[in-house]
């Protein structure tokens, strides 16, 4: 429907299909680097972790703090917030989650919700609940192609998420500790009779997803340029969306997912009412679990006898 | 080499193992038989640590393991191939094997023994590349067993490695187990095929509901009235 659109009104709608196109790469990176921490979690504990989000706003105040105060540069600060956020996923996984290893799933969410809150509020304590703007890191340069914009933002965040993944490409699926998370996201007794750690390994699991998720806080003060302390609530959610739409549980489901979500959401915006955006990616959510609910390259839950 | 004293297993109110008591020497092929929900898997999932015992001790070659972690025990020497075989599905061949070899660093004898997998299992090593979740039952079973051998494990806990496999794989199983025994892994075999179990077999335990009810050779045990009738349908 779209294209036959674009065919009757002629080049400045493609431009501004494209330029939409753009917009949602980049918006949909940062989600796909959120929905990964959602979906490995949930593959190997079967948690869906609400404070994931939260982590997010953290590893966006790491970066607002290290640019700001302390002068450093775009990738300095990238890492920092990447560690600092890993630090935190694993002590939020030791300190919340991992005394609720054998409680019902319910107890678990309830405390995901809790951990969530706290996060929230205690960042709130410490910086107040103003929002700040992030300081110019790149250079403002844009680079156009016919009526096509690309910021330097959109580069970056771009390039930064394709590195990023395939770095975690390469983890989950070549080394050693990656072959142990899979083995325990599919199996964790037989993990074990394997001789693999499995309170280490989900502890890897939370460190590797917080440090993708603190990426993404990053990377998103320098697209919006303003942070809050509740800014992880939405994305947090939207990420879950695209994590669940990807197929929890599944890595590339969840790098496609956020790519999905960032598009609609852009393209809901630039064609329909940008009030509608939120709107439009639940919906989008209601329909998957309806029609799929499995997601795209999420695993059949039948049981095998 | 294993020795069982006293174990009691519970899970919630129920008493799956009651004072469980067993020996397997090094060198020993032992089997424990028994019917459904005896407590056969029980046993072993305590022996390599999956399940906690309420009370009891396994000493294996001299040290208290009773509350060793299950990777531990591995490290340990001791492996075992679970009931239903348990290989990861989204694996290939290759991986699994791999991960059967996780806690060892001597890439060049993981290389070696791999091999020599693929040379007991041909059929392995013919679709080295697969992923696991698509070879039949019996392959999955060779698979399993391949596996845990590549931890090198001085002893083998195996679980109903006939389940759900034809006759004539049923019989290739166990002979491949009597020839993982002759190079010198001991072995503690569960199996509801009580007849194919005790022609292997050095020595027999026969577990009811949770309690060891009578031990002897394997051929004794096969020619014991109260054997043949209840497990062996003579």
């Amino acid at each position: 429907m779209l294209t036959c659109f674009i065919a009757t009104k002629g080049g400045a709608t493609l431009d501004q299909f494209l330029q939409q196109i753009v917009n949602g790469v980049s918006l949909g990176s940062i989600y796909a680097l959120v929905a990964l921490g959602y979906t490995m979690v949930y593959g190997i504990i079967k948690l869906i972790n609400f404070a994931h989000g939260d982590v997010y706003m953290v590893g966006a105040y790491v970066g607002f703090a290290v640019t700001t105060y302390l002068g450093l540069g775009f990738i300095p600060a990238l890492i920092i917030s990447m560690v600092t956020c890993a630090v935190l996923g694993m002590s939020i996984e030791k300190i919340a989650y991992k005394p609720l290893r054998n409680s019902t799933r319910i107890a678990v969410l309830i405390t995901a919700i809790g951990v969530s809150l706290l996060l929230e509020y205690t960042m709130m304590y410490f910086v107040g609940p103003e929002v700040r703007s992030y300081p110019k890191l790149l250079s403002p340069k844009v680079f156009k192609f016919g009526n096509i914009i690309i910021n330097m933002q959109q580069i970056y965040i771009v390039l930064t998420t394709i590195v990023l993944m395939i770095i975690l490409q390469y983890v989950v699926n070549k080394t050693k500790v990656g072959k142990a998370m899979r083995a325990v996201s599919a199996d964790k007794d037989a993990a074990q009779l394997m001789g693999i750690k499995v309170d280490n390994t989900i502890s890897f699991t939370f460190a590797i997803g917080s440090a993708l998720a603190g990426a993404g806080g990053v990377l998103v003060g320098i697209y919006y340029n303003s942070i809050d302390p509740l800014m992880g609530m939405m994305p947090g959610l939207k990420a879950f969306v695209a994590a669940v739409f990807g197929g929890i549980g599944s890595i590339p489901g969840a790098m496609i997912g956020g790519l999905s979500i960032g598009m609609l959401e852009t393209l809901v915006s630039g064609y329909g009412n940008s009030m509608y955006r939120d709107a439009a990616v639940f919906a989008f959510l209601i329909l998957i679990l309806i029609l799929k609910p499995s997601g795209l390259l999420g695993k059949n839950t039948k049981e095998k006898v | 080499m294993l020795e069982i004293k006293n174990l009691n297993v519970h899970y919630g109110v129920i008493h799956a193992l009651k004072d469980v008591s067993l020996t397997v020497n090094q060198g020993e092929i032992v089997t424990l038989i028994g019917a459904n929900g005896a407590g056969k898997t029980t046993t072993l999932r305590t022996i390599s640590g999956l399940q906690k015992a309420t009370s009891g001790e396994i000493i294996l070659e001299g040290k208290d393991i009773t509350n060793v972690s299950a990777s531990q025990r591995v490290e340990m020497k001791l492996s075992q191939v679970p009931e239903g075989r348990r290989i990861f599905p989204a694996m290939t061949i290759v991986e699994n094997l791999e991960l059967g070899a996780y806690l060892r660093r001597d890439k060049a004898n993981i290389k070696k023994d791999m091999d020599n997998i693929f040379e007991l299992f041909p059929i392995l090593g013919e679709r080295k590349k697969q992923l696991a979740g698509t070879l039949s039952g019996g392959e999955q079973q060779m698979l399993a067993m391949g596996r845990a051998l590549m931890s090198r494990p001085k002893i083998l806990l195996l679980d109903e490695p006939s389940m759900g496999l034809a006759p004539l794989l049923v019989r290739e199983i166990f002979n491949i187990i009597v020839n993982i025994n002759s190079t010198g892994t001991t072995i503690l075999l569960v199996e509801q095929n009580a007849k194919m179990a005790l022609s292997i077999a050095h020595r027999a335990y026969v577990l009811e509901t949770g309690s060891i009810v009578m031990t002897g050779t394997g051929e004794e045990l096969a020619k014991s009235d109260e054997i043949q009738k209840s497990y062996l349908g003579g």
